[in-house]
């Protein structure tokens, strides 16, 4: 299939956190403000709720490209969760991109829920960079495949 | 597409105003150091374009009365930039025109000796093609 | 296996607009362990409710998936459904098909599609759900307000008389606010100092309020109904309890020159001092980078004057930690910085000022004593301008302003404008404006009082240069409705300066773990349905840091966060939040990874006998998960190196579970 071709959508998966990023969606939502279907939001109680394994998984399963979105530093609902996250996904995402899964692929962003616009603008561009990329076939697990 | 238009996407691309942003304070007018000379003012000119009223603008001597001193760039509190918009009807009325207003042979009669250096150059930018 | 029933809601055309329901509850039927789909009109009304009820009894649900709205929004009102029908509310899960699907998509087709895949998401994770049961926690019957202007002085009176012990935390050696330094109060012109004082002494007199003035909160830990906060007492050099206010060492103490806060540095007080008359407590406080004794040991005037003893210059800042259950912000507002309007000439003239200092200059207890005077050369003013929206409604990446609208200043500014005139008939006065905003009661007519009864000349148009020339200054601006520039040479300007938070509350906010907006305004759970409490839990906002609010308002919502914290201290167990952490004991490796990255220290280590295959016993370390102090943020299970710690209500395989069905 050609990168080109109309036709292919990026699968995206989103992980939220309840308190700000959950929330910033709803607001982008209750704002009207559009951005692509291909995202797919999961809901976690924190960003450092996300294990790398849910992200290899999703890379596994065949998703295109993974955005954790989390509170801005210093606001994590639970103090100091987003901290990790940062820490734990800048590993995570060096080794990914080590094995050919492209660093444009992957991304945190910090979202608070005042911000609605500001993930829908994210979000457009998270979909816009990985569409540009095609459809990723390093991870994937052929077994999964329908 | 008509042509005023056409017009006013020219002036809003060449001078990356959008005049939607006015709340219409009249800040800009009433910084204006030469208000009294202009027809139109810079708030009027924000207004009219956005309304697409660009025939009596381009026919106005307010775009050579204003100054370019940007006093109303600076003071605007929503950032629309009146001056640049005002420039650029400026610019499309010049290229409107067949002929230039001014050619060198007409200066020695015009020049003034007090008149400063900086606005024979200004002139001749404004005056021909 | 779980048997589910799919509930999606057509919220009118909210979703029903974009995503073709009928397509998603027949799609989400064949989904595994679905045993029943429908789709009904409003399911958060009684009747939708009633359709889930009859649908558990009728099909012996045990998981129920509604395809609706936000989960923020009504999962709490299924899950009290599911509830009354008999199974575990934790077994009930949302799918977000309004605000993260038919709102942002166009499209019926791809919102259809991406319907379907969240209500699939949402099956999956219900198939793997558990039964979960909230545990128990007290409460501390005792509440701080952080502020002591209106705002913090009304909640706590409010909440102490429901009887519950408050404590009030101000920065300042007085409470007050800045109401204390207005003159009259819009539209009713009563005189502030007569309705807030008697409040003030109401504080001061009432048994179940503590006072900690000059103090700030340094430290907070805990949760809702168990806070743990260090406040730091600022020392004022003066033994507040011996103190008897008389006021004889702010005579005689040398230092003169100092810059008076209260009245905005428009005239001077000592280095010992009491900010008003009327101060509560009303005790002197010594400022420690002008007492000539505490910077170079020459001095003691003070001490020798008091005649009670109360001086001591040892005096050092001490901490205190204390525990509430609830905790309200009130910290304010302050009018912006004008420096960056040169246009105005606010650094360059004395007689350019803003609307605070106009109304010190308006008070009898003032530094003019009521007399309107202009600052530089103490003569009456003759001709005044007001401008409004200084800094309000500018642009969003403006350097100097700030884009919202500060609300207050259109009838503040009438109100000058109208007691200048009332007092001063001799005046002009003319006020420049953009819009007059006077949505209140009886606001407009109190706007059109100024212009009609007092003849203050309103115009349409905004201040473009102020020039100070000789005594005068030029002011010069357009008349938008006269299409005309006029210069008016005057002899007052006043200034309505846009307000902003108080800088106080930035570094609150990152110590209650209290979410703000780009303004550093505190944002509340809800814009329209919980406007008084903020997203964390047990805290709660009042006033003006919520976001611009007259004094009307500010009661207002001062009261409703009084209610709100009555509410929870009277309750003596809270219900806590059942998603907690939980290890697996036979997995856990003693690691001690989880306790070190837990940021509420839930987790501690014990030694535990486990029974071997061989009926032996060993002893093994493993951790252990107290759910009342865990709030369930999920840190631990990553940290977790052998996979034995886990979330309730996000478990791992759910994680799992969910990617699969969106990813399939």
């Amino acid at each position: 299939m050609s990168v080109t071709n109309e036709e292919y959508r990026p699968l995206i998966v989103a992980f939220c956190c309840n308190w700000c990023s959950y929330a910033g969606a709803d607001l982008a939502g209750n704002n009207r403000l559009a951005y692509p279907a291909d995202v797919k939001i999961i809901r976690v109680p924190c960003s450092c709720r996300v294990n790398p394994a849910f992200i290899l998984r999703a890379f596994q399963r065949g998703a295109d490209g993974v955005i954790i979105c989390g509170c801005h530093p210093g606001d994590c609902h639970y103090t100091s969760g987003n901290y990790y996250t940062r820490r734990r996904m800048a590993l995570l995402f060096s080794m990914l991109d080590y094995l050919g899964i492209e660093k444009e692929r992957t991304r945190v962003e910090w979202v608070s829920a005042a911000e609605g616009a500001k993930f829908a603008a994210t979000m457009n561009d998270f979909c816009k960079t990985v569409a540009a990329l095609g459809e990723n076939k390093r991870l994937e697990d052929l077994r999964c495949k329908k | 597409m008509t042509n005023t238009k056409r017009m006013k996407e020219d002036i809003l691309r060449m001078s990356g105003v959008n005049p939607r942003k006015c709340m219409k304070c009249g800040k800009c007018s009433g910084t204006c150091p030469n208000y009294d000379e202009m027809e139109y003012h810079p708030h009027q000119f924000v207004s009219m374009v956005e309304e697409g009223r660009l025939e009596p603008l381009l026919a106005s001597k307010s775009l050579y009365t204003c100054l370019s001193c940007m006093a109303c760039i600076e003071r605007c509190p929503r950032g629309v930039e009146p001056a640049k918009l005002i420039e650029a009807v400026r610019l499309l009325k010049e290229r409107q025109k067949d002929g230039n207003h001014l050619t060198a042979n007409d200066i020695p009669a015009r020049i003034d000796d007090d008149m400063p250096q900086q606005a024979i150059v200004t002139a001749f930018r404004k005056y021909t093609k | 296996m779980q048997r589910i029933g799919v509930f999606v809601c057509h919220c009118g055309t909210n979703i029903a607009g974009t995503v073709n329901v009928e397509a998603v509850s027949d799609a989400l039927r064949k989904e595994p362990g679905v045993v029943f789909s429908t789709n009904y009109q409003y399911m958060c009304s009684q009747a939708g409710q009633d359709i889930i009820k009859n649908a558990i009894a009728e099909y012996k649900l045990t998981g129920i998936v509604v395809c609706s709205c936000s989960p923020r929004m009504h999962e709490a009102t299924f899950r009290k459904t599911a509830a009354s029908a008999g199974i575990n509310p934790y077994m009930v899960e949302i799918a977000n098909i309004r605000e993260q699907c038919s709102w942002v998509h166009k499209d019926t087709l791809t919102g259809t599609e991406k319907a379907i895949i969240l209500g699939r998401a949402a099956i999956a994770k219900v198939n793997l759900n558990a039964p979960l049961t909230p545990g128990q926690t007290p409460v501390t019957k005792r509440a701080l307000v952080i502020g002591g202007g209106i705002a913090g002085i009304q909640t706590a009176l409010d909440i102490a008389d429901a009887g519950f012990p408050v404590d009030i935390v101000e920065k300042k050696p007085t409470i007050g606010g800045k109401m204390a330094q207005l003159d009259k109060t819009f539209p009713t012109l009563d005189c502030a100092a007569c309705i807030l004082t008697p409040k003030m002494v109401d504080v001061a007199q009432n048994e179940k309020i503590r006072i900690f003035s000059y103090s700030e909160v340094t430290e907070v830990h805990g949760f809702v109904g168990n806070f743990d906060v260090t406040i730091k007492k600022k020392a004022r050099y003066v033994r507040e309890d011996i103190c008897t206010g008389c006021g004889a060492c702010t005579e005689k103490c040398p230092q003169k020159k100092i810059p008076n806060e209260f009245n905005l540095g428009m005239d001077t007080r000592r280095a010992i001092y009491i900010p008003f008359a009327q101060a509560v407590p009303k005790v002197a406080t010594i400022d420690p980078d002008h007492c000539n004794m505490l910077k170079n040991g020459k001095c003691g005037v003070c001490s020798k004057v008091c005649t009670a003893g109360a001086i001591d210059y040892n005096a050092k800042d001490e901490f205190l930690t204390e525990k509430y259950g609830a905790i309200v912000v009130a910290t304010g507002f302050n009018p912006i910085p004008m420096d960056k309007f040169d246009e105005f000439a606010y650094s360059q003239s004395k007689d350019v000022i803003t609307s605070l200092e106009f109304e010190r200059l308006m008070n009898a207890a003032g530094p003019t004593g009521g007399k309107l005077l202009r600052p530089s050369d103490g003569e009456h003013p003759h001709t005044l301008v007001f401008v409004q929206c200084v800094g309000s409604r500018c642009e969003a990446c403006a350097e100097k302003g700030k884009e919202y609208c500060s609300k207050i200043c259109c009838m503040y500014t009438a109100k000058h404008a109208m007691l200048t005139r009332d007092k001063y008939p001799d005046t002009e006065v003319y006020v420049f404006y953009i819009d007059v905003r006077t949505p209140g009661k009886n606001f407009d007519e109190f706007y059109r009082r100024a212009v009609e009864e007092y003849g203050v000349h309103y115009i349409k148009g905004m201040v473009g240069k102020v020039s100070p020339e000789g005594n005068k200054l030029k002011v010069q601006a357009s008349d938008l409705i006269e299409n005309r520039q006029i210069h008016i040479d005057a002899d007052l300007v006043v200034l309505a300066a846009a307000i902003e938070p108080d800088k106080s509350a930035r570094p609150l906010a990152t110590m209650l773990t209290a979410s703000m907006d780009t303004n550093d305004f505190f944002t509340e759970a809800h814009p329209k349905l919980r406007p008084v409490e903020s997203p964390t839990a047990g805290v709660f906002l009042s006033g003006a840091c919520q976001g611009p609010k007259d004094i009307p308002e500010t009661v207002a919502q001062a009261g409703a966060a009084a209610s709100k914290v009555i509410g929870l201290l009277c309750k003596d167990q809270l219900t806590g939040n059942p998603c907690v952490a939980h290890p697996d004991e036979m997995m856990c490796s003693g690691c001690s990874n989880c306790e070190k990255v837990c940021p509420y220290g839930a987790i501690t280590y014990v030694d535990k006998e486990f029974r071997m295959p061989d009926r032996t016993t060993k002893v093994r370390r493993v951790a252990q998960v107290n759910e009342a102090v865990c709030q369930g943020c999920g840190c631990c299970t990553v940290a977790c190196m052998s996979g034995a710690m886990d979330l309730k209500g996000f478990k791992n395989e759910q994680i799992f579970a969910e990617v699969d069905a969106i990813c399939r």
